[in-house]
Formats: C-alpha cells, sequence, structure tokens
C-alpha cells in the first residue's frame, strides 16, 4: 500500500516554499510547518483505500474533443494590454533583470 | 415591506404592471446599503448607477444583482479579496456578466468573498470579514459570504456566487437564502477567477427557489470560451415550479447524519423530510460508502489546481509588485518571491504549499494522483445512488453559522465544515440550499437537496414543493 | 587527443526540435499566429493568461500534428490529454506551459535519413507532441532590466524528440536536414530557424565503445542553425571525450553554444533542480482522435520526400545524386515532374535543373516560386539547343533574360538574336575566310593533327560572335579541307 512521508519538516516547507516562490517570512515557516503536518495527518485517512485498480477522474463529465476553429479574432491594441502592467516601456512589459 | 425585501419574481411582477420602476428597485437597494453595509460589509465595492444600468429598450429582466469579487467585469476592479490583485481591471466581461448584461441586469457592486474563495466564513479577505446579518457576531459562511449576505441583508435582489466546495450553499445556509451550485460544465467558467478549475462552478443566490430558477436560466448553456461548458440544451427552468413531488424517490445518506451534526440541524432536515413525505416523495436510507474520505480528497486536489491557478499572480503584467531592498536570490526570483508573500494571505499561502506538495516530485502518486483515483470512488458512489433514487437530500452543513474568529486559528476544523457540500463539487453533480428553518438562536439552517448531472429541474421541484408547503423562505432579517 | 583515444569512444546524440506550426491563429485563443510585429499588439485576455481566461484548442492545430505524427511514421494516440507544466518564468503568462506529458500525439515513429557515406539510416522518434510557446524576453542593459513581449505566446509548437540514435555530429546534422525536408513537404511550418519557427536542443552523452549503457548526457542549447549545432556538438564531443580519456567525469549540465567564442559553457544558474510537477489540465477536455479523422489527414499528406526520391529514381530513370538535389526543395521537385511530363530526356532536365537554374537562383538568394519561369519555358530552352537553334552558352544566356524579364523564350531569343547561325551559305563564307589566315594550322590538320580542327572551329565561332552551331562549322572545315 501507499507509504506517505511520516513527517513534514521545516526544510521541506522551505522547499516547496522555494517551489512556490514564496518567501516565508518570520514565524511563517513554523506556522505553516504545524498547519500541514496537521492537514497532511488528517489526509492520511486515505492510506486505508486501496485504489489500485481505479481510474483517476481529473473530468468529472464525459465531454471530449471541443475545438475552435482556426479563425481570427481581434487583439487587444498593445496600449490595452500594456496597461494592465505593473511596469511597461515601449510597449513591452518590463521585468526585473533576468540574466 | 420595502420593495428591496421582495424576490426578482415579485419585483418583475411589479414592473410589468408599472406599479414600480427599475429606477425605483435599485434605489432601495442603494439606500439600504447605505444605512446597513457599514455593519454588514457585504460589499467591497459599491457601483454608481452607470455599470450595466437597463435603461435601453425594455429590458426584460432589471434586477439589481450583487457579484462575487471573482467574477470578471470589464473595467470594473476585481480583485478576489486579494491584495496580490489590487487594482486589477479586467478588460474583459465573464460570459455570465455578458449574459447578465444582455438580460437587462443592474450590477449593484462586488462582494466580499474569502481571499481567491479559500474558506467557509469570509474571514479571509483582505477587505476584512462579512458579517452575518441574522447575528452580526457570527459569520455569514463562505467563501461566498458577501453575496448571501447581500442577499439576505435585502442589499440586493439577487447575486451570484462561486462553488468549489460549498462556498454558494454553506453561505445561503448560514444565511437564510437560496444557493444553488449548478452541474459541472452547465454555466461558464469563462471569467471566473479560478480556484480550483476542475471543481468551480458559478451560480445564483437568490431569496427563494423560483429565483434561481430565474437567474439560472439566464446564466446558463454552452460557451464557446469555455471548452469544459457542456453543449446541452438550456431548458426552461420555471416549467419545473410545480407543488408536487409526487413520484419521486429520495435517498437519505446514511453517512451523513453522525457524529458533529448539531442535533437542531438534523432536527430540522428530518421536519423537512416529514414535509415532503406528505406531499407524496418517497424517501429511502442510501449509502455513500466513501463520504469519510471526500474531504481529504478534495484539499488534496483542490489545492493542487489552485496551486497553478494562482502561479500567474508574480507581479510581472498586473496587480501587485513587491521588490526586497537586498538582493537574496536574483532580481527576479526575490521579486517573486516578495510580492506573492506580501500579496496572498495566510490561508492562500496555505494551500499553495499543500497544493504544491502533493504535485511535487516524489509525492504525486501517493497524493494527487490518489485524491483523483478517490474521486473516481466518489463520485461512483453517487452514481450508484441515482440509479434509482431522483435526488438525495442532506442538510447543507452541520452546524448553524459559527463565530467570527471561532474557527479562524483550526484551518482543519474549517476544512471539516464542508462535510456535506463538498461531494457534489468532486461529483459534479447540482445541488440546491433551501433555507428549511432557524435555531433556538435565530440562525438559519439550509437543507441541500442533490440530483443527477443536469437535473436541475428536480432540485427546483423539489424545492419549490418544499417552500410552498413551509414558511422559511418567507422569513426577513429585519435590520 | 591520439587515434586509440577517439576509437576507443562513441558518441550518443539525440536531438528535441520544437516547431511553430503555421496555422492562423494562435493554439488556444484567436489571435493571429504571425512574425515579426509590434511588441504585445497580437495578444489577447487568454494568451496573456488573465485571471478567468481559459484556452480553447485550435483544431488546425490538432490536424497539423497529426499530419506531422504520420509523416514521421508514429503511432498516433487515439486519446490524447494537455498537462500542465508548472515553473515561472516572466515569458510564460500562467506560470505553467500547456503541454502534454503522458499522452502525447505521437509516439515510436522514424525518420530516414541518407548519411553522407550514402548508407540510409533509420533514426528514432521517440514522441512528439503539441504545447504553447512562451513569449520572447529582451534584456535591457541601459535599464537593468528585462522586457517581455507576449506576441509569441500561444504560437502552436510540435516538440519532435529523436531517440539516441545518432552517433556523430554529422548525423545530427544530416538528420535535422531530412526532418526539415520533410516537415517543408507538409507545409505545416516555415522552418526557419532565423525566426525562431524551428529550434532544436541536442543531448549528447559519451560512453565506451562496446558499452550498451548511455553515459552521462549534457544538454546543448543556444543552436541557432544546423551548422551550429553540428559545430557546438563537434565541440562537445571533443570536450567529453577529454575528459573521459584523462579520467574524469560528465557531469549533468545544460550547456550553452557560444558562437563567437565556438565553445559550450555550463549555463549560469542558481536554480534549484526543476520539479515541474505535471498534472492533467483541468480546462481543456481530452481529445479523442478518431480513425477516420486520422485516415482523413494521411489522405492529404503529400508524397514526402524519401518516396518521391524513390519514385524519380524508378519513373525516370534518375541517378541517386541527382534526384536528392532535385527532392530538397518540394517546388524544384515539382518542376521536375512538370518538365518530364512535356520532355523526354530526364537526364538533361536534371542537369539545367541542377546546374544553370540553381546557379540563378542561388545567385538571385531566391527560391523557385519567386522567379518567373514555367517548366514550359525551360523544356523550349532545351528543345532550342536540341534542335541546334541555340548554342549551349546561348542557352544559358536566354534562361538568364526569361528569368530576367518574364518574357517567353521565343522571344528572347529574337531580341537578343540568340539563334545560332545555321545558314549554311553563311557559314561556308566565315569558314573559307578562317581557312585563309590559318594556313599553318591546315598545315598541321594536313600532317594528321586532328586536334588543331578545334582551334579553327572557335576562330569561326568568334567571328560569329558564338551564334555559330559549333559542330556544323567542324563539318563544314573537314568538309572544305578534304576538298582542297
Amino acid at each position: 500500500m501507499t507509504k506517505i512521508a511520516k513527517n513534514i519538516t521545516k526544510e521541506d516547507v522551505q522547499y516547496i516554499a522555494s517551489l512556490s516562490r514564496v518567501h516565508l517570512q518570520g514565524d511563517e515557516v513554523e506556522r505553516l510547518t504545524k498547519d500541514l503536518e496537521n492537514i497532511l495527518g488528517y489526509v492520511h485517512k486515505l492510506e486505508k483505500l486501496d485504489v489500485r485498480a481505479v481510474e483517476p477522474t481529473s473530468h468529472v463529465l464525459p465531454i471530449h474533443s471541443v475545438y475552435r476553429e482556426d479563425e481570427v479574432r481581434p487583439s487587444l491594441q498593445q496600449a490595452q494590454a500594456t496597461a494592465l502592467a505593473v511596469e511597461a516601456h515601449n510597449g513591452f512589459f518590463k521585468v526585473p533583470k533576468v540574466i | 415591506m420595502n420593495i428591496n425585501q421582495l424576490t426578482a419574481h415579485e419585483i418583475l411582477g411589479l414592473i410589468e404592471t408599472k406599479k414600480a420602476s427599475p429606477r425605483e428597485v435599485h434605489d432601495s437597494v442603494l439606500r439600504q446599503i447605505q444605512a446597513t453595509d457599514k455593519e454588514v460589509h457585504a460589499y467591497v465595492r459599491v457601483h454608481d448607477a452607470a455599470v450595466g444600468a437597463g435603461e435601453a429598450g425594455a429590458p426584460p429582466v432589471p434586477i439589481p444583482v450583487a457579484i462575487k469579487d471573482n467574477i470578471c467585469v470589464t473595467g470594473v476592479e476585481t480583485t478576489c479579496c486579494s491584495r496580490i490583485l489590487k487594482g486589477f481591471k479586467p478588460p474583459y466581461d465573464a460570459t455570465v456578466i455578458r449574459k447578465l448584461k444582455k438580460s437587462g441586469a443592474v450590477f449593484v457592486g462586488t462582494t466580499n468573498m474569502d481571499e481567491f474563495a479559500f474558506g467557509s466564513s469570509t474571514e479571509n479577505s483582505c477587505y476584512g470579514p462579512t458579517r452575518n446579518p441574522w447575528d452580526r457576531s457570527r459569520v455569514p459562511g463562505g467563501s461566498s459570504g458577501g453575496s448571501a449576505a447581500a442577499v439576505a441583508g435585502h442589499e440586493a435582489i439577487w447575486a451570484l456566487g462561486s462553488d468549489t466546495g460549498g462556498s454558494i450553499r454553506q453561505p445561503a445556509a448560514f444565511c437564510g437564502v437560496v444557493g444553488l451550485k449548478p452541474t459541472y460544465g452547465r454555466v461558464s467558467r469563462y471569467g471566473l477567477i479560478a480556484f480550483a478549475s476542475s471543481l468551480d462552478q458559478i451560480g445564483p443566490i437568490t431569496k427563494d427557489v423560483t429565483d434561481a430558477a430565474l437567474l439560472l436560466g439566464i446564466i446558463a448553456g454552452y460557451d464557446d470560451y469555455d471548452s469544459t461548458s457542456a453543449d446541452v440544451p438550456v431548458p426552461d427552468y420555471t416549467k419545473a415550479l410545480v407543488n408536487d413531488v409526487k413520484g419521486l424517490k429520495i435517498g437519505i445518506p446514511k453517512e451523513y447524519f453522525v457524529e458533529g451534526i448539531d442535533p437542531q440541524v438534523k432536527q430540522a432536515v428530518a421536519a423537512a423530510i416529514d414535509v415532503l413525505k406528505k406531499c407524496g416523495a418517497a424517501f429511502e436510507e442510501v449509502s455513500l460508502p466513501h463520504t469519510e474520505y471526500a474531504i481529504a480528497t478534495y484539499y488534496i486536489v483542490a489545492t493542487a489546481e489552485a496551486s497553478s491557478n494562482l502561479a500567474r499572480y508574480d507581479g510581472v503584467r498586473y496587480g501587485l509588485r513587491r521588490q526586497p531592498k537586498e538582493e537574496r536570490k536574483s532580481p527576479l526570483i526575490d521579486m517573486y518571491e516578495e510580492t506573492r508573500d506580501a500579496g496572498f494571505g495566510n490561508e492562500a499561502k496555505r494551500r499553495i504549499m499543500l497544493g504544491t506538495y502533493s504535485l511535487s516530485s516524489g509525492y504525486y502518486d501517493d497524493y494527487y494522483l490518489k485524491g483523483l483515483k478517490v474521486r473516481t470512488l466518489i463520485k461512483q458512489d453517487f452514481d450508484n445512488v441515482f440509479r434509482k433514487c431522483d435526488a438525495i437530500l442532506t442538510p447543507t452543513a452541520p452546524t448553524t453559522a459559527f463565530k467570527i474568529g471561532e474557527k479562524a486559528d483550526d484551518p482543519l476544523s474549517m476544512y471539516l465544515s464542508d462535510v456535506y457540500t463538498i461531494s457534489a463539487n468532486l461529483s459534479g453533480i447540482p445541488a440546491i440550499s433551501v433555507p428549511c428553518g432557524f435555531s433556538q438562536e435565530g440562525l438559519p439552517i439550509g437543507l441541500q437537496i442533490l440530483a443527477k448531472p443536469f437535473a436541475e429541474e428536480t432540485l427546483f421541484r423539489i424545492g419549490y414543493t418544499y417552500e410552498q408547503n413551509t414558511p422559511w423562505h418567507k422569513k426577513r432579517v429585519s435590520l | 587527443m591520439n587515434q586509440t583515444t577517439l576509437q576507443k569512444y562513441e558518441t550518443v546524440i539525440g536531438l528535441e526540435v520544437h516547431l511553430q506550426l503555421n496555422t492562423r491563429t494562435k493554439i488556444f485563443c484567436g489571435c493571429a499566429n504571425v512574425f515579426g510585429k509590434d511588441a504585445n499588439t497580437q495578444t489577447c485576455p487568454v494568451c496573456l493568461g488573465l485571471p478567468g481566461t481559459l484556452p480553447v484548442l485550435n483544431r488546425k492545430a490538432l490536424e497539423y500534428a497529426v499530419k506531422i505524427a504520420l509523416a514521421l511514421n508514429c503511432k498516433v494516440n487515439t486519446f490524447v490529454k494537455f498537462d500542465r507544466k508548472n515553473y515561472y518564468y516572466p515569458d510564460l503568462p500562467k506560470g505553467y506551459q500547456i503541454s502534454q506529458y503522458d499522452k502525447p500525439i505521437a509516439h515510436d515513429g522514424h525518420v530516414l535519413v541518407t548519411m553522407a557515406d550514402g548508407t540510409v539510416k533509420k533514426i528514432g522518434v521517440k514522441r512528439a507532441h503539441l504545447e504553447e510557446d512562451a513569449g520572447k524576453l529582451i534584456h535591457d542593459e541601459r535599464a537593468n532590466a528585462s522586457l517581455v513581449d507576449y506576441n509569441r505566446t500561444g504560437t502552436p509548437l510540435m516538440e519532435i524528440v529523436s531517440d539516441p540514435d545518432l552517433r556523430s555530429p554529422l548525423e545530427a546534422y544530416e538528420y535535422l536536414q531530412a526532418l526539415k525536408l520533410t516537415l517543408q513537404y507538409l507545409d505545416v511550418s516555415d522552418c526557419d530557424m532565423e525566426k525562431g519557427s524551428l529550434r532544436c536542443d541536442a543531448n549528447i552523452s559519451t560512453r565506451e565503445l562496446g558499452n550498451n549503457q548511455l553515459g552521462t548526457k549534457a544538454e546543448v542549447k543556444n543552436l541557432n542553425s544546423f551548422k551550429a549545432v553540428r559545430a557546438a556538438l563537434e565541440f562537445e564531443e571533443k570536450r567529453q571525450r577529454d575528459v573521459l580519456a584523462s579520467g574524469g567525469r560528465i557531469v549533468q549540465e545544460t550547456r550553452l553554444w557560444d558562437e563567437a567564442k565556438a565553445i559550450t559553457a555550463p549555463m549560469r544558474s542558481k536554480e534549484e533542480a526543476h520539479d515541474y510537477r505535471y498534472f492533467p489540465e483541468p480546462d481543456l477536455v481530452p481529445f479523442v482522435i478518431e480513425e477516420g479523422a486520422i485516415a482523413a489527414v494521411r489522405g492529404a499528406i503529400p508524397e514526402l520526400p524519401r518516396q518521391k526520391l524513390e519514385r524519380f529514381i524508378k519513373e525516370y530513370g534518375l541517378c541517386e545524386y541527382d534526384g536528392n538535389i532535385i527532392v530538397a526543395d518540394p517546388d524544384i521537385a515539382a518542376f521536375f515532374e512538370a518538365c518530364a511530363g512535356i520532355y523526354r530526356d530526364t537526364k538533361k532536365i536534371c542537369n539545367w535543373l541542377n546546374g544553370p537554374l540553381l546557379q540563378e537562383l542561388n545567385a538571385r538568394k531566391t527560391g523557385l516560386k519567386d522567379i518567373r519561369i514555367t517548366p514550359e519555358d525551360l523544356v523550349a530552352i532545351i528543345r532550342k539547343v536540341d534542335e541546334n537553334v541555340l548554342s549551349n552558352l546561348a542557352a544559358k544566356d536566354t534562361l538568364k533574360f526569361v528569368l530576367e524579364s518574364g518574357k517567353s523564350v521565343e522571344t528572347v531569343v529574337q531580341e537578343k538574336g540568340l539563334a545560332q547561325v545555321s545558314d549554311s551559305g553563311a557559314l561556308e563564307g566565315i569558314v573559307e575566310e578562317v581557312i585563309r589566315a590559318n594556313g599553318n594550322v591546315v598545315q598541321q590538320i594536313r600532317d594528321g593533327k586532328e586536334s588543331a580542327v578545334g582551334f579553327l572551329v572557335g576562330q569561326a565561332m568568334r567571328r560569329t560572335q558564338g551564334k555559330a552551331n559549333p559542330k556544323m562549322i567542324g563539318e563544314i572545315i573537314k568538309k572544305q579541307l578534304s576538298v582542297q
């Protein structure tokens, strides 16, 4: 049967935070470790179930093969698109330097 | 009774017979908001008369509607009550908004919610909590608590909410109004800011079942901007509003009436069963054997999808951006991490972390994949029951509205309060909550009816019959 | 590195090719799929990943993907789904890329590649899947910032992953050529590396000969041309062998090709290990590709280069060399066939196509589509040579003038006076003059030096400014000399 990690450690939480791109500050690491431990502890009740022969459900409805035709719809104007931007420059979205 | 305390179908009758004008209706709603919203705090934004006001021609349904803060309206700030989306004004309408505009709807304002719909109390909002109009020391439920409180508090005639695990039905129950989660795919999700894409549905919050049928008729239907919407014709739901349940077979799941349920809730539901029995419905005990796994499954599946859906809030294109003073990793990564730390509240962080964990390498099979498989079992439970029953009847929530702050420090106990509602989302079926009485403290209790996919008409028929034979839907809170 | 080291090792290469499909619109929204427009003018709420928006698959993109899959001899999955690949980068608006993980469109195909030594090798195609392209980042040094253009976001991309079947940088190069040619025949992409519509990353590892285990691989990126792929792999091959030969170990890493320095170097990275957290895309339903739809796409696939080559060899008696040059350009292949339909000697057509015509195209840096010549024109020129109306030289000039003016062959020959002087009366006179003027050469011929006839022919040609038929002149010279 499924073996589930016994405990979630602070290091796990730090790793997950960095995967999630959240910088945890102060006592957040500690609190989240405790919260996740509780919640995952509850989730472990699923261990009781043997689901090896069960198909996963990603979509509840039996809908498939929904397309759009290859027809052009109007785009936004450059100004409309960049109006949303936190910072824009000459029609571009500006971000902190990547390299 | 003030006009804003009436239902939409009553108001439409008055407008038709020229006894009231759309303008008067809107004004009475605005007056109510002015008088009581400081205390209730159902709204995070109230529009001036300009937004969507149906002046041109003779709009068919010029009813003032409140919109949850996660449904996009062109040019109107839409934030999911999160700091991270502050200032975001979508350049597009959600499909439901487009349909409402066509119907002549009057947009009153944007209602409060738990941040990104993460919660069952509307306490997790960056704008502060909404209060239950029936008892302002209590929560209105959540996450569509603002919409439910607005309708219950006469600050809107009806409202739209969204329901991922009970976020329409539970606040409807707590606030003594009707809340419907339609079949997954019945209403387009285009323009609904996603929490968990495979579970989210927009639905009506109204004062009675008739209004729910009317509002669903306006917003339902296939949308070529949402591939997960179902290409199934939308019936005239008002035809299902008949005072007759003879011949209907209703299942009572034994797993729903065990530990944790408030005796007063249990009693109210038992009384409701008696009413419907007298009206001719047949009842039968049924079993949904995987019920005990529903919450665990839900929190795996929903948070995994949420962790991915919320990845786009990264400070690059819109909303909040923060840059720490000192470089930690790199200017870009620092910006991401600082923005997301400052922009998301505690519950959002918890869910993002939980979801990321269950999708991450080494844990996927034991968590996310397992969740999807148990989801199959839960769905099969319902399929089995619906082979012999037309509907299932349960309480909407195990308790009445709890005190503000009561569960704020215990996320797990908050999650457990969704026990009756989340299975409908996991299995995609429609479910409605209708008022079925009050506790000794005067707090509303909700009755949940569930049916098979696309059988909303069955819900309306049972709900309507129940209303015709009980007084609860006519109770109005006095503010 | 000495010879024994060279013989001791084997290079193993696999290539990942990303191909932008030339559908009219993007893969998940209705924005036009065009290149080279002003920044952020081809975007909409969907491809900008604005909250609440949803993807809807472009039917054409899936059709093109199936077309590619079939052309690469792949098995097409009848049940296809999309997955989210989660990672953060400013050019990725949703924080995830919609891609395909465990149910790609296609798997287990192959490409037949004629290698430089003439052998034909079967290179496996492990899988091919559909995904969305990301935006473009520009680094603004002055502003100490990066700028993002989302026009490219959502361009349909087909990722084609080869098996590690390639054994040298040259084989990798030949595979890319063959793959690109097949894709060009399908007309599903520009296949233009300069525009980025075809991109390639390479995985390369080294192992001792006879060892069947794969060595630790390096992923090489920033390859902007087929030549760069080859050069980077050659560098990397040598680097890895040097490391191993000196007792070192290869590190699994991503290396960037530096075109200017002609080296690969490890990508500077502070990033943690990738954990893409793939999961089924809940916003898109699965796709069932019916057998009938596959058959319809199969029916619409044109004859592919390898089939065409085989048929040309069989049907028109071409040699492999000529055939390869002709099928290397689908337009030229079509032109050839049109010519062959109205003119029997296919060798002559090949010589004209592969010689003068290709030279003209290369000189003009253009393709056959963009110039003004029909198969009828070319055959008319060849016929005029056959009929002794044009000399070879004049025929080449005729071709050039036809290309320049777009006028008919007949008109060009007339206007430019390119026709040969075949009037034997006129030629007799010229030959007489030449014989008179070159007494000593005539004497040499009489003494038995037959080859000196050529000199006289040349002299006569000069006097006619090249318009005479040299064969006729030769005959007249011989006739006149024997008479005398």
